[in-house]
């Protein structure tokens, strides 16, 4: 049996950041991967963001296969036909330090790898780990499904992604519940690089993304976007699987019903629709975080939960959390400690970190939001009126139709209700 | 015992696109993977060293990526990987190639003796079938081609059943000799997990052009007396009839017997009595 002083399973953005880091610091390291190369598995909405990647690979963007800088980022509801929409551009953000980027993570994460093995880092692929090997309490190292498939290692970590199947036998990740996590589905769709730069309004080389909400998900908690890659459009929809499951919706219908709205439709339209992507997002936040290490262990990315749903924020929460289990894990090993009290470093630099703060500033608002959906139906159709009945020129005097509009609102949601709905968000968000 | 094996990477899937203006195939973006037939070769390869000892080597001809599969290769448990690759070698036939493969055997054979060569019957990206039987010619190997089975070796000698038109046949040949082989030769084994570490710190050898004896009038392109002229996907097929079945299906039943009958498909037997149907 080869010994590793870190084994990490799972070749995603925090697994190859996890190896990275460690390597980096002088430990010899192996990635463990079930597909073909990293990336091949892996799949995400489409935006990287800079920070957290650059913390791992300083100027990325000058080799890395991106597909575009996002400079506009677009938020819409929808109701029926109708949409109100408002946007940020800032075309700085095509340049460097970069915001974020649209990337294909099957391009991207194979880069990456690369990166892994140029800091010396082994990855294993078309290998799956079966379970952790244990010495009476302790984590020894892993087993896998190969023939003479035992590997040990002073530290394990697990960034097997969301549905952290060693994780879960280890009792380090509870089972996943329908309103904990998300299904999400997106399509490829093929344009040329001018008539998609021409319809997002884009200078040659640079993105832009959208997120809709409202009709987007039938109301559903959860967002629809539209990023753009070099030649072709992601296209998804993503919901909690609570609603999905009681509304009867099959992820698929919901994407065949964005695609036909009017303002996607004409974003997509003549594209050839070229792959066709699912994934599970772990959407419980905070609450549903597990405990995040144990002797010789230690959880990252997806597998912790640590995404942000509310800021589609997932593969930097990944990249950040692999690169700290990385160096805890380095300096625990060279101490001589890998007790789950030495990986306990590892939570507490990740509390510390925006990671975990922002999952705990945003602990209460998938459950305000279920508790209160009203706020995905009835206020997208008090926007669209308000701004139809805004808009419209007629021979209305402004005044008596801003007391239109005031009317129209107050019977949709009561003062009171109004009022409540505007607390209750304030302290979900605050 | 020293086996060598010859093996391809190839675009991977149908899905190849073909370039128009060169009517060659587009290896862009498509993912490579071992040509399927070679696999087989390097899996009988292997399996003969398990039983009687000795040692595998991998030759390949190809462009820089090709050490993927070499690496890929030596993870089922090959001991030795040599990857040809040069400009020079580009746009090779397989005349062309077999003379590559052929030149740097030979060199592996002065310092390593060679007991048996295998090479899949044909590559998926081209279909030849005239690689093996190039190389083994120009060794002065016996072939035993299309092996689905290998028997027997020993006392130098090696015995196959063989796949033909008509059934299967079971030939020998005095080693050393030269094997291409069937899929049905073999299972392919899963790599155990020492042999993918040693796999992947593996760096198969880099073999030029100039490092080999060669003619270059008969490599690559100057060295093919063929050349594709055309290659294009065939003609789709239109969509056929559909009979809707709902309202009247026993009229319905009756227009495809109909139909049938007008093509051919089923016919009223001679000795039948009475009408058509």
């Amino acid at each position: 049996m080869e010994n590793f002083d870190v084994i990490v399973v799972g070749g995603g953005p925090a697994g190859l950041a996890a190896a990275i880091s460690a390597a980096r610091a002088g430990m010899k390291t192996v990635v463990i991967e079930r597909g073909d190369y990293p990336g091949t598995k892996n799949v995400m909405g489409g935006v990287l963001y800079s920070r957290a990647t650059e913390a791992v690979i300083p100027e990325f963007w000058k080799e890395a296969p991106l597909e575009r800088p996002v400079i506009e980022q677009r938020y819409g509801f929808l109701s029926g036909d109708e949409i109100f929409a408002a946007a940020y551009r800032d075309p700085a953000w095509a340049g460097p330090p970069y915001n974020a980027h649209t990337v294909l993570r099957v391009k991207f994460d194979k880069w990456l790898g690369q990166q892994a093995e140029k800091a010396g880092v082994m990855i294993i692929t078309e290998t799956v780990v079966e379970d952790l090997l244990y010495k009476g309490d302790n984590v020894v190292g892993v087993r896998t499904g190969r023939a003479e498939g035992d590997l040990g290692a002073k530290v394990v970590i697990l960034a097997e992604g969301v549905n952290a199947f060693i994780a879960k036998k280890a009792g380090l990740a509870p089972q996943l519940r329908p309103d904990t996590v998300a299904v999400a589905v997106k399509e490829i769709i093929q344009l040329p690089q001018e008539k998609l730069e021409d319809r997002f309004c884009l200078e040659p080389g640079q993105g832009a993304t959208i997120e809709l909400f409202g009709d987007s998900t039938d109301g559903m908690l959860g967002t629809a976007f539209i990023y753009t890659n070099k030649d072709s459009l992601s296209v998804g929809v993503g919901a909690l699987l609570e609603p999905l499951i009681r509304k009867k919706w099959t992820p698929n219908d919901l994407l065949e019903s964005l695609k036909a709205k009017p303002y996607v439709k004409r974003l997509i339209q003549g594209g050839e629709t070229k792959e066709y992507l699912a994934h599970l997002i772990p959407e419980g936040g905070y609450n549903a975080m597990p405990k995040l290490h144990r002797q010789g262990v230690m959880v990252v990315g997806d597998t912790a939960m640590l995404v942000n749903g509310l800021h589609r924020e997932g593969s930097n929460l990944a990249m950040t959390s692999g690169k700290i289990a990385g160096e805890v894990a380095a300096q625990a090993i060279q101490a001589g400690d890998v007790s789950d009290q030495a990986m306990s470093v590892y939570e507490t630099r990740l509390r510390d970190s925006f990671v975990v703060k922002d999952l705990h500033k945003y602990r209460k608002v998938t459950g305000f939001f279920e508790d209160n959906p009203h706020f995905f139906q009835v206020y997208p159709e008090i926007m669209m009126n308000a701004a139809r009945m805004f808009f419209t020129a007629d021979e209305t005097p402004k005044k008596e139709r801003q007391k239109q509009i005031m009317k129209m609102v107050f019977e949709h949601r009561s003062k009171g209700a109004l009022i409540g709905d505007l607390f209750g968000a304030w302290r979900a968000l605050k | 015992m020293h086996f060598l094996v010859c093996l391809k990477q190839v675009p991977d899937t149908s899905e190849v696109r073909i370039d128009p203006a060169t009517n060659t195939l587009m290896r862009e973006g498509v993912p490579s993977i071992i040509n399927p037939y070679d696999a087989h070769a390097l899996e009988e390869a292997i399996r003969l060293k398990e039983k009687v000892g000795g040692k595998v080597t991998i030759i390949s001809m190809g462009p820089p990526q090709a050490k993927e599969a070499l690496k890929k290769a030596m993870s089922f448990g090959a001991d030795r990987a040599i990857l040809l690759s040069d400009r020079a070698f580009a746009g090779s036939d397989s005349l062309a190639t077999a003379y590559v493969l052929t030149v740097a055997i030979q060199k592996v054979h002065e310092s390593d003796p060679v007991d048996l060569v295998f090479t899949g019957k044909e590559a998926i990206d081209g279909d030849t079938a005239q690689t093996g039987p190039g190389i083994a010619q120009r060794l002065g190997f016996p072939q035993l081609t299309y092996a689905i089975k290998v028997r027997d070796l020993n006392d130098g000698w090696v015995t196959v059943e063989r796949k033909t038109e008509a059934g299967r046949e079971v030939a020998k040949a005095m080693l050393p000799a030269l094997i291409t082989v069937e899929k049905e030769l073999n299972e392919l084994r899963y790599a155990s997990l020492p042999n993918m570490m040693k796999a992947a710190k593996y760096e198969p050898e880099y073999w030029e052009a100039k490092s080999l004896p060669y003619d270059t009038t008969q490599l690559g392109l100057k060295g093919s007396p063929t050349s594709v002229v055309r290659i294009f996907p065939p003609p789709a097929r239109s969509g056929g009839d559909k009979i809707d079945g709902m309202k009247d299906p026993q009229g319905a039943a009756a227009m495809v017997v109909e139909k049938m009958f007008q093509q051919n498909i089923i016919m009223t037997h001679p000795l039948a009595k009475g009408g058509k149907h």
